[in-house]
């Protein structure tokens, strides 16, 4: 994997989450802990709310617009609403923030 | 025989001797530099000698003895100031040795923060026996000061160290919580407890500015402005390999000296151990893995095979009384769940983070007893699907009993406030049960506990379960979200009770099941802690619903609304002009609004700060038209204009909002003020409507509009403009002080009773200390958002990156 840097970390708050436009769409990357981030599709697949405004809590994000629940480790509703976000390889290296390249690239949108 | 020479006698190149002397005396002659002016100790147990609980002697690893049975050649208190690779020689301050084979043990030195001032004497690290020295002699004037840089276990140990020797300590921490990289907030919450427990003051989200002083340190100067006296300062900030010799050797660098799995760095002669190395992209700092590097190097040098590899590690901190646990990795991971249990009784907290059936971490304070068979999961990669259920109770507690949800108030303590009408204490009510009252109305005709607004009936039913036992059954009441079994009521009654002054401190004293809260809580939980303490609560963004996080109203397209706030409905020519400018620059729709405003529909996220920068500039805030908090005061023209006004309606109503703008409320607050009872601002139907008379103000409260429509319920009248402003800041404080968070005021009061609300607003002390704490509120948080974003945070408006941008790879 080729891994691109966003930056430092204390660039997203805790508990907080910051957009990345990308080839394939807008990416929510959202700090669940001091040194924990997620990465997973900006657009609910409800009404396309944007879940990087969301409140975040334990590693689930909550979508604004109508309180859809998504797990951010696999990206699916929790309860019962039925749908799936798709959630991007992170990690962290030395406080900075670094997403998987070929999982957001022109070829994966095609 | 073959010659070795060792730079630095540290803890690794220590262990590396005693495994090469022991296994093969005969292999190398060593000579052995050190630049500190002794031989090898137990550098961990710098914290006890400082503390007093040992001397230096003590924790000597190898004496002179020691050296002399093994032929170590050594050269103490001389530094190395270069190494000739070319010629294979070591050049020391007092002459050069030639080597067959070289190890680098150089170690680290303490990171100090460039600030100015930093070069005082006085400042100091925590690294070597020096520093340990100076510190102890700072101790030992009176009344001495110490400011510890640094909230780590390094900082932590001083601290209590310092705190040990009679010294006044603080520590500064630029995280939100203490040993924020091994432990999460509720762990990190109940270690500041411990610690202040002991007389050390912890300030979080500290950030130093400046150390200040004529000739040595005298204080240190905070970013917010803080000045703290100090007579010393220690710096506990971080470490950084010491490898500049390495890198003029020439040898291959990243952030420390590389080496492979055998030690050995990029010359086949030259090794490296402990923590100036980096490892597959991997720094060390704790002596566990030094030890494995010296373990495999020491076969290395003797021609064995042997790897390093990286394991799982685990901290605990040195400080007698914090019990605290953290190991494994909490930073990535597909499909995790959290274990949480808290008993708030004991100071518990324990979290473990499963993943496939597999423990990867755990973090606990209070009761470390079983982390070692926690680590040991960890390490091994155990499959504990089995034991899932009762895998937080440890091993010895298979199948044990789950989290009681009344521990919150068993563990009140019994001078704790239970009902804040009557100023009724648990112990009293304690006393009252044992003494018969077994039964709610009992309780209240004894002690009067729930007997007034009755918000605090929960946990009053609470107590006599509690003290009861099985004999009482309490009624079910609907608990605040899954995260907890207490009820909004509760929550707030505890918050004041308890002093709770954090969201951590919330979820660990009242036994919160999940590591932080979920959407339902968080909002309501910040907010009751912003109501109750506004001054030494910080507000948390990310507690906070969308809107009010971004202090706008979203739409249903991810566009926002603007809304400037227009007092009392009044606006000039020169605002116009500047919401027309702003439309058009931004691209939003005009629209008035039925709380006679001007909303700017369909604004980008990424416009926001223009558009506030632009409407700040025009002298304009934000309408909080997204708040739980205060609204708009919508006026009629009253006696200026219309010709059946009493009273001057407008400038009531443009005084009451300049007033109460920026405050939170439990759910928004709208008031009106018309000038006559023919009511044109429809006072009748808001949460506060003023009506004004010709004999003056006629108050109703707990009218609504939405989804219910109620007319107003009459709170009082008054004859003064003046007192008309009192009676409303203080309905609004007492409202902010007890509904439960999302009751609208007319809500709340179906709950309380008007009565009840009438005698505390119309009581003259009462109501003076409800404006007294409104205003103090206010202190804080009147202040424009648009104003503070614009300055402070619009970065964080854009996108984080865009990497649409980049060219085609
Ligand atoms: C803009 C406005 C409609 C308009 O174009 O006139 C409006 C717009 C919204 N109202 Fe309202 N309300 C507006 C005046 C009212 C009024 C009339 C008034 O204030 O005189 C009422 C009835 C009076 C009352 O509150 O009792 C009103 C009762 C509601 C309610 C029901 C509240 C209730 O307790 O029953 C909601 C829902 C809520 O708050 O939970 C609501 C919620 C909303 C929200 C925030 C819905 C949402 O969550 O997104 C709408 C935001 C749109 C936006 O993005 O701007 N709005 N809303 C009005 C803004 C007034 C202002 O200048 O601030
Ligand atoms: C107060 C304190 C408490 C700690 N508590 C713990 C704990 O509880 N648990 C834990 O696992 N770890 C703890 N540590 C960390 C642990 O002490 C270190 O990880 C360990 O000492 C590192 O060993 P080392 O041999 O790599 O370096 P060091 O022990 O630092 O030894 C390096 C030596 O090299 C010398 N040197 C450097 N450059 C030269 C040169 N050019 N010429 C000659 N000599 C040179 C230095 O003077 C130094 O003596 C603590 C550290 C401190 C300071
Ligand atoms: S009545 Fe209020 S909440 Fe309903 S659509 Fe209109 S603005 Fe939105
Ligand atoms: S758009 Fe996300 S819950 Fe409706």
């Amino acid at each position: 994997m080729s891994w691109i840097d966003l930056g430092p970390i204390d660039e997203i708050p805790v508990r907080g989450a910051r957009l990345v436009k990308t080839h394939v769409g807008c990416i929510g990357l959202f700090r669940t802990a001091e040194a924990e981030v997620f990465a997973a599709a900006n657009k609910c697949p409800h009404k396309g709310g944007p879940l990087s405004e969301g409140i975040i809590h334990g590693q689930k994000v909550t979508c604004p617009l109508h309180n859809w629940v998504f797990d951010l480790n696999t990206g699916e509703a929790q309860g019962a609403d039925q749908g799936r976000i798709e959630t991007y390889p992170v990690r962290l290296e030395d406080g900075r923030v670094l997403l998987d390249a070929e999982s957001v690239s022109r070829r994966s949108a095609a | 025989m073959q010659k070795l020479v060792v730079i630095g006698a540290g803890m690794a190149s220590g262990r590396l001797l005693e495994h090469l002397t022991e296994t093969d005396p005969g292999a190398y002659e060593v000579t052995l530099f050190n630049a500190e002016p002794r031989g090898n100790y137990n550098r961990i147990m710098l914290s006890p000698v400082l503390s007093g609980e040992k001397s230096y002697e003590e924790i000597v690893t190898h004496d002179d003895d020691w050296y002399a049975a093994r032929n170590v050649t050594c050269r103490f208190g001389e530094k190395v100031t270069a190494v000739d690779r070319a010629r294979k020689v070591v050049i020391g301050e007092n002459g050069e040795v030639p080597y067959d084979k070289l190890v680098f043990g150089t170690g680290s030195s303490a990171f100090i923060i460039p600030c100015p001032g930093h070069d005082l004497p006085g400042v100091v690290a925590f690294r070597d026996l020096e520093d340990t020295a100076a510190m102890t002699e700072a101790s030992g004037t009176p009344g001495a000061r110490a400011v510890v840089i640094g909230g780590g276990l390094l900082g932590l140990e001083a601290a209590a160290a310092l705190r040990l020797r009679g010294m006044d300590v603080t520590v500064l921490h630029l995280s939100g919580h203490l040993m924020e990289r091994q432990l999460d907030e509720a762990a990190g919450y109940l270690l500041q407890k411990d610690l202040e427990k002991r007389g050390i003051t912890v300030m979080t989200r500290a950030s130093t500015k400046e150390i200040r002083g004529n000739g040595k340190v005298e204080s240190v100067l905070l970013e917010d402005g803080t000045v703290l006296p100090a007579d010393i300062v220690v710096m506990a900030v971080g470490i950084r390999p010491q490898v500049q010799l390495a890198k003029d050797a020439g040898l291959d660098m990243g952030r420390a000296i590389k080496v492979d799995a055998r030690m050995r760095t990029s010359d086949p002669d030259v090794f490296a151990v402990g923590e100036c190395v980096e490892f597959e992209g991997n720094l060390f700092g704790l002596v566990a893995p030094l030890y494995d590097q010296a373990k495999v190097l020491a076969r290395t040098l003797l021609a064995e095979e042997d790897a390093f590899k990286v394991k799982q590690l685990s901290t605990k901190l040195k400080v007698t009384g914090c019990d605290l646990f953290s190991a494994g990795d909490f930073a990535e991971g597909d499909g995790r769940e959290d274990i949480v249990f808290r008993d708030p009784a004991r100071g518990i907290y324990k979290r473990l983070v499963i993943e496939n059936d597999r423990l990867i971490g755990a973090v606990m304070y209070g009761d470390t007893a079983d982390s070692n068979w926690f680590f040991g999961l960890i390490r091994d990669g155990e499959d504990i699907a089995d034991m899932r259920e009762s895998l937080i109770f440890g091993p010895g507690f298979q199948g044990g009993a789950a989290a009681d949800p009344l521990s919150a108030v068993a563990a009140l303590p019994p001078e704790a406030e239970i009902c804040g009408c009557n100023g009724v204490c648990k112990g009293r009510i304690t006393q009252a049960i044992e003494g018969g009252a077994t039964d709610l109305g009992a309780v209240r005709a004894t002690t009067k506990a729930s007997a007034s607004c009755g918000t605090c009936t929960g946990l009053v039913e609470q107590l006599l379960a509690v003290t009861l036992g099985d004999g009482y059954a309490t009624p079910a009441a609907q608990p605040m979200c899954g995260c907890t079994d207490l009820t909004h009521e509760d929550v707030r009654r505890l918050i004041k009770s308890q002093e709770l002054k954090s969201q951590p401190a919330v979820w660990q004293e009242l036994g919160w099941t999940t590591p932080n809260g979920c959407h339902v809580c968080r909002p309501a939980v910040n907010f009751y802690l912003l109501a109750d303490w506004p001054l030494d609560y910080q507000d948390d963004p990310q507690s906070r619903f969308v809107n009010e996080r971004n202090h706008a109203n979203i739409q249903k397209d991810g566009t926002y609304s603007v809304m400037p706030r227009m007092f009392g409905g009044m606006t000039d020519a020169s605002e116009l002009r500047a919401i027309a400018d702003a439309a058009d620059k931004y691209g939003a729709v005009v629209k008035v609004t039925g709380g006679q405003r001007i909303d700017l529909l369909g604004v980008k996220k990424e416009d926001l700060p223009g558009i506030w920068e632009d409407l700040n500039n025009a002298g304009m805030v934000s309408g909080h038209a997204y708040s739980k908090g205060l609204r708009t005061v919508k006026t009629c023209v009253g006696s200026d204009w219309c010709r059946f006004g009493t009273q001057d309606s407008t400038g009531l109503g443009i005084k009451l909002e300049k007033r109460l703008w920026g405050s939170w409320t439990p759910h928004k607050v709208k008031l009106a003020v018309s000038g006559c009872p023919r009511n044109c601002a429809e006072a009748t139907c808001k949460d506060i409507g003023i009506v004004c008379v010709d004999s003056g103000y006629q108050i109703g409260v707990g009218g609504a509009a939405g989804m219910d429509v109620k007319e107003v319920e009459r709170l009082t009248e008054v004859a003064t403009e003046e007192e008309a402003i009192d009676m409303t800041v203080a309905f609004v404080q007492l409202y902010r002080e007890n509904a439960k968070y999302l009751d609208r005021p007319y809500k709340w009061i179906a709950k309380v009773g008007l009565d009840w609300v009438r005698e505390q607003v119309v009581d003259p002390a009462t109501r003076a200390g409800l404006i007294e704490r409104f205003d103090i509120s206010q202190t804080v948080y009147q202040k424009d958002p648009w104003a503070e974003h614009v300055a402070e945070r619009r970065a964080r408006y854009a996108p984080l990156a865009d990497l649409t941008l980049e060219a085609a790879e």
